[in-house]
């Protein structure tokens, strides 16, 4: 009998490396054949964060609603490095992906609460962080509430750069999750915990795990999302709608899976960029029309219709 | 029943259970229980509904932490500690209702339980065969009828080679020749040295396969011994019976 679960075969582990390739190679090249750099680079940036949440979310079921917060506690650990100390951009991103991790341990309490509650409480959570980052009295620090300009490191050639580089690094976790013992073993926790624990799998440390690497990606990507667009206020990267968009994404393709969160960016971000700014309304009909025909008719999202319920789509 | 008294021998017993309390609030669902068991033994635990039988389960599984008394595997103290470290230690269980990961296959079932368990290299079709779902190894488990959730429950727990098994209410809504084929296949765990706690209340099935028993009520033991002796033991009588 084959483990596949357990000790991948290449059977499995070769389908999503080659989408894994195909992506990040895809949006290397996008540049220089597609003029609109700051779309591609804002999909990365919700590919990133799709898949971060995949990560806890898909995973371990834990629904972060504030998953916005370490994408900001990123941006402002980057650019307060940068101002404060001078440090280089990728020491920097080193710095704001460390605050980041930092937030998410000091919220790792919220990981006994489940449901509904861990996501009201970690959207609390969020909005006071950028309650702190934004009062006026803390200014000298953070800039308060009248925001970060870093012009003098603006390089979006090396920070798009970044961006893939963190797709890709993203894309890989997926990957590692969905062949690894380790991300059988979130999966079974998300399915049962008790069950899991007589499984001998530590659920505890599965789950901080699955939440700090989550974390991590999210203040990679918020980082680097300062130093590409060098200007921008608190509001601009703790932004609710920044949460709301990567979990409508990453459900709306599927979660647990490597392509879901793909597709679901690709498609509903798409669909933004083309009726969203145009014609908001109309955007907003199609938007809540889809949500609710994918809730009413496929719940685990749009690879569902590959296969459903049997967990092999890559 | 002979192998009552070999603890005595120098080793101590797999599993002994001092004076064990547990509380919800006010209710003391254990309330000073206390038995031994040694290796290869059946012990059946037996009373009334409410009387601590599965709440003694989950302390001894980890899933409670004891508020009272002592838990000792091996003679080393256990109480208290999360169930990923008691099944290191060789203690699994099953559950009266059944709790496999119902996205996952039968297969994915065992696989994650063996590659967590205390023997990673033990091929995990081993376990789905003696559970008996040779048939359904591709099958998710969701759609297994309850019966054979329940065996894909005691599948999981055998794949990480305990020392000592749990048993809940494993025997409830199986049918007569199903009953033997689960008898025949716990006693044959105990030829491995596996010790077995059986929870039940069907008490034919008790009489078949258990060692001796251990009645509780309220939280106590209030009896150890034979199944034949218990039923002719004044207490016993009164609290199944009523006085």
């Amino acid at each position: 009998m084959r483990r596949l679960a357990v000790r991948p075969a290449p059977k499995r582990l070769i389908p999503m490396l080659v989408i894994l390739v195909a992506v990040v190679a895809a949006f290397a090249a996008a540049p220089r054949v597609y003029s609109n750099q700051l779309l591609l680079f804002n999909t990365i940036v919700y590919l990133v964060l799709a898949q971060g949440l995949n990560i806890i979310y898909g995973f371990t079921g834990y629904l972060p609603f504030g998953y916005v917060g370490f994408f900001g506690a990123g941006a402002y650990g980057f650019s307060l490095a940068v101002l404060h100390w001078h440090t280089p951009p990728l020491a920097a991103l080193a710095l704001g992906t460390l605050v980041a991790i930092i937030l998410a341990l000091i919220l790792t309490p919220l990981l006994r609460l489940s449901g509904a509650y861990f996501a009201v409480a970690n959207l609390a959570a969020s909005e006071a962080v950028l309650q702190i980052v934004s009062n006026p009295n803390l200014t000298d620090f953070t800039k308060g509430p009248y925001g970060i300009s870093l012009e003098k490191i603006y390089n979006p050639t090396l920070s798009y750069g970044a961006a893939v580089v963190t797709l890709a690094f993203t894309l890989a976790i997926v990957v590692y999750l969905k062949s690894s013992r380790f991300g059988l073993a979130l999966q079974a926790i998300r399915e049962d915990p008790i069950s899991a624990g007589m499984a001998g799998v530590n659920v505890v440390r599965g789950r901080v795990l699955a939440w700090l690497m989550s974390a991590l990606v999210a203040g990679l990507i918020g980082g680097i999302f300062a130093w590409y667009v060098s200007v921008f206020y608190p509001e601009t990267v703790f932004d609710l709608s920044v949460s709301i968009f990567a979990i409508v994404f990453a459900l709306f393709g599927g979660t647990a899976t490597l392509v879901g969160p793909i597709l679901g960016v690709l498609i509903l971000y798409g669909i933004y960029n083309v009726i969203g700014i145009s014609t908001p309304a109309y955007f907003q009909l199609i938007y809540g029309l889809l949500i609710v025909l994918l809730i009413l008719f496929l719940p685990n999202g749009i690879v569902s219709l590959i296969d459903r319920g049997t967990r092999r789509v890559p | 029943m002979s192998r009552e008294g070999s603890s005595g021998a120098g080793r101590p017993p797999i599993l002994a259970v001092e004076h064990l309390v547990k509380r919800f609030g006010g209710f003391r669902a254990l309330d000073g229980v206390g038995f031994t068991l040694n290796a290869g033994e059946i012990l059946g635990l037996v009373g009334p509904n409410g009387s601590g039988k599965t709440t003694c389960i989950n302390v001894i599984s980890g899933i409670y932490r004891p508020d009272g008394g002592r838990v000792l595997l091996d003679g080393h103290a256990a109480g208290g500690l999360p169930s990923h470290r008691l099944v290191r230690l060789g203690v699994n269980r099953t559950f009266q209702v059944p709790k496999p990961f119902l996205a996952f296959t039968v297969r994915e079932n065992v696989e994650i339980a063996v590659a967590y368990g205390r023997d990673p290299h033990a091929d995990p079709r081993e376990f789905i065969a003696f559970a008996g779902l040779g048939d359904v190894v591709e099958r998710q488990a969701a759609t297994l009828n309850s019966a054979q959730q329940k065996m894909l429950d005691l599948a999981r727990a055998l794949s990480t080679r305990p020392r000592l098994l749990l048993v809940d209410e494993l025997a409830a809504g199986l049918n007569p020749s199903e009953l033997e084929v689960v008898a025949e296949k716990l006693i044959s765990l105990t030829h491995l040295g596996i010790a077995l706690v059986v929870v039940e209340h069907l008490l034919g099935f008790i009489d078949r396969i258990a060692h001796r028993v251990v009645v509780m009520n309220a939280g106590r033991d209030i009896f150890h011994g034979g199944l034949g002796e218990a039923s002719r033991d004044p207490q016993v009588i009164e609290v199944f019976l009523g006085g």
